[in-house]
């Protein structure tokens, strides 16, 4: 009988933070901006039909990005639980900060427990009736719940992206500058996103009882400019 | 959070999700049991899409159990759901109809066709059977824009589950035979929203005088119908303030209808007649 090679668990932890990590670093990134009347969530997108950002319920949007099949799993696991709860309670009783911890929850146990981490990383965005009460989860491959107020970045290159974020962010932001922002600050100095590559979706507080909107391509060129 | 295997994923049904969490319908105990009734709604086809309408009366046995209710509601962007029956059962179908088309939308991404609406509504009717046969009858009208076919359609349904594709007017409650047969005697083809919506509203009045279970409209209390119309601009209910005048209008022409020619000037005048001829005649003799 062959005994299996002892791996300290440190290292065991290390090998699959490091999977995980190169798997999202290989997608590309998104952004969530507070502007004026909610949240505008930018993504790199070449895809016209495989969502990224999508609707959770009335005033929460759920991102993602690595492993389409894995955060798409996430995403319709939260769209249950979501419909459940307001079926159960009332439509006023489905909070964020709840399904974030239960994304967590499925992210961290699948981390420790199953052979290969989930490869994505994911956030959770809920539009407050007042602008104090916009709130934004970033969760990571290993159940990690980052809460952010202003700006999330996801993905590949994050650190560069954030920074060039920080840099133009500003309270109050039209929703038009978000967007420009979101965009220059995924594209960087050397390039230039088309219409095409981007998916732009927005939680905004004037939408009626569903918060979520997702921006066409036309409705876009004329936010860009 | 629900998590579930490949093989065991309930989809986008939102109803089957409710049965594998255990929070399922459930039916026990037998007999009849006496609930509150929901009463007349109707729904109509015009030249721009459909319009439905709804008195607003629920009735147990002889009594007026509440005088507000809502029967007609928006299913979503583009159909809306008008339900008579056992009122209990009939607002947890629409409850869970609307929850369903909401949460396909959110899984699939894109929302149901819809004639795949009518279909779940089918289903949801059907599922009530066990219900129905204590007397919690539920039988919805469904309505709404047909994206696709870039038309307006409604379906009524019978108690178990049938659907049947309308192609001008369904009514469906206590009063709905008054009411349709106002309807059938006004319909045309191709009518504007507005003449739609006083067909309708017309049909509500004479189905509220005829039939004790549907309410008519009440000035006293400011209670009007709920009236809607679906078109290519999506669900858009028609206000109090412009129902009002409408009844109004009813009303009045009733009250011609019905007041009996008053005993003044009018008979007078025959009456002098007849003695200007009668004195013509004595002239003559």
């Amino acid at each position: 009988m062959t005994m299996p090679f002892y791996v300290a668990p440190e290292q065991v932890m290390k090998d699959r933070a490091d999977y995980a990590r190169k798997g999202i670093a290989r997608g590309r990134a998104l952004v969530a901006i507070r502007y004026v009347d909610g949240i505008a969530i930018v993504a790199e997108n070449p895809s016209e039909t495989l969502r990224k950002v999508s609707e959770i319920y009335d005033r929460i949007a759920f991102a993602g990005v690595g492993r389409y099949n894995e955060f798409d799993q996430l995403r319709v696991a939260g769209i249950r639980a979501a419909d459940l709860k307001g079926y159960q309670y009332s439509r006023d009783d489905v909070d964020a900060r709840t399904l974030a911890n239960q994304f967590a929850q499925i992210l961290g146990t699948v981390f420790t427990h199953e052979m290969k981490p989930m490869e994505v990383e994911i956030l959770v965005a809920e539009v407050g009736l007042e602008p104090d009460g916009d709130q934004m989860f970033h969760i990571l491959y290993d159940g990690t719940v980052v809460d952010q107020r202003d700006t999330a970045v996801l993905g590949g290159d994050a650190e560069a992206i954030s920074g060039r974020l920080a840099e133009g962010f500003a309270d109050g932001l039209a929703l038009a500058d978000a967007v420009r922002l979101g965009v220059a600050a995924l594209a960087g100095p050397d390039r230039e996103l088309t219409l095409a590559e981007l998916e732009v979706a927005t939680l905004s507080r004037g939408n009626g009882r569903r918060c979520f909107h997702r921006v066409a391509d036309d409705a876009l060129g004329d936010l860009l400019g | 959070m629900p998590f579930f295997a490949p093989t065991d994923d309930p989809g986008a049904n939102f109803p089957e999700l409710l049965r594998r969490v255990g929070m399922g319908p459930g039916v026990d105990g037998d007999g009849h049991i006496d609930v509150p009734h929901a009463t007349t709604c109707v729904a109509l086809r015009f030249a721009d899409g459909v319009v439905m309408a709804g008195d607003r009366r629920a009735t147990s046995g002889n009594l007026i159990s509440h005088r507000s209710m809502e029967k007609v509601v928006q299913a979503d962007s583009y159909s809306g759901v008008a339900i008579a029956g056992a009122a209990g059962p009939a607002m947890e179908m629409i409850r869970l109809f609307q929850l369903q088309l909401e949460h396909y939308e959110k899984v699939e991404g894109s929302p149901l066709s819809l004639e795949g609406k009518a279909n779940q509504l089918s289903m949801m009717v059907r599922g009530n059977l066990p219900a129905a046969m204590q007397g919690m009858v539920v039988v919805p009208i469904f309505a709404g824009y047909d994206l696709r076919r870039e038309i307006g359609r409604l379906w009524a349904y019978d108690v178990t589950g049938g659907r049947y594709e309308e192609r001008e007017y369904v009514a469906t409650g206590s009063g709905s035979l008054h009411a349709g047969t106002v309807i059938k005697v006004g319909y045309k083809a191709a009518m504007t929203r507005d003449e739609a919506i006083n067909l309708s509203v017309r049909s509500l009045w004479e189905a509220a005088d005829a039939d004790s279970a549907t309410g008519g409209p009440d000035a006293l209390r400011g209670i009007y119908p709920i009236v809607a119309t679906v078109t290519a601009d999506g669900w858009q209910p028609v206000g109090d303030d412009d129902l009002a005048p409408r009844f109004r209008e009813i009303a009045d022409e009733v009250l011609v209808r019905s007041t009996p020619p008053a005993p003044g000037p009018g008979r007078a005048d025959v009456a002098d007649e007849r003695d200007d001829e009668r004195d013509e005649g004595s002239d003559d003799a």
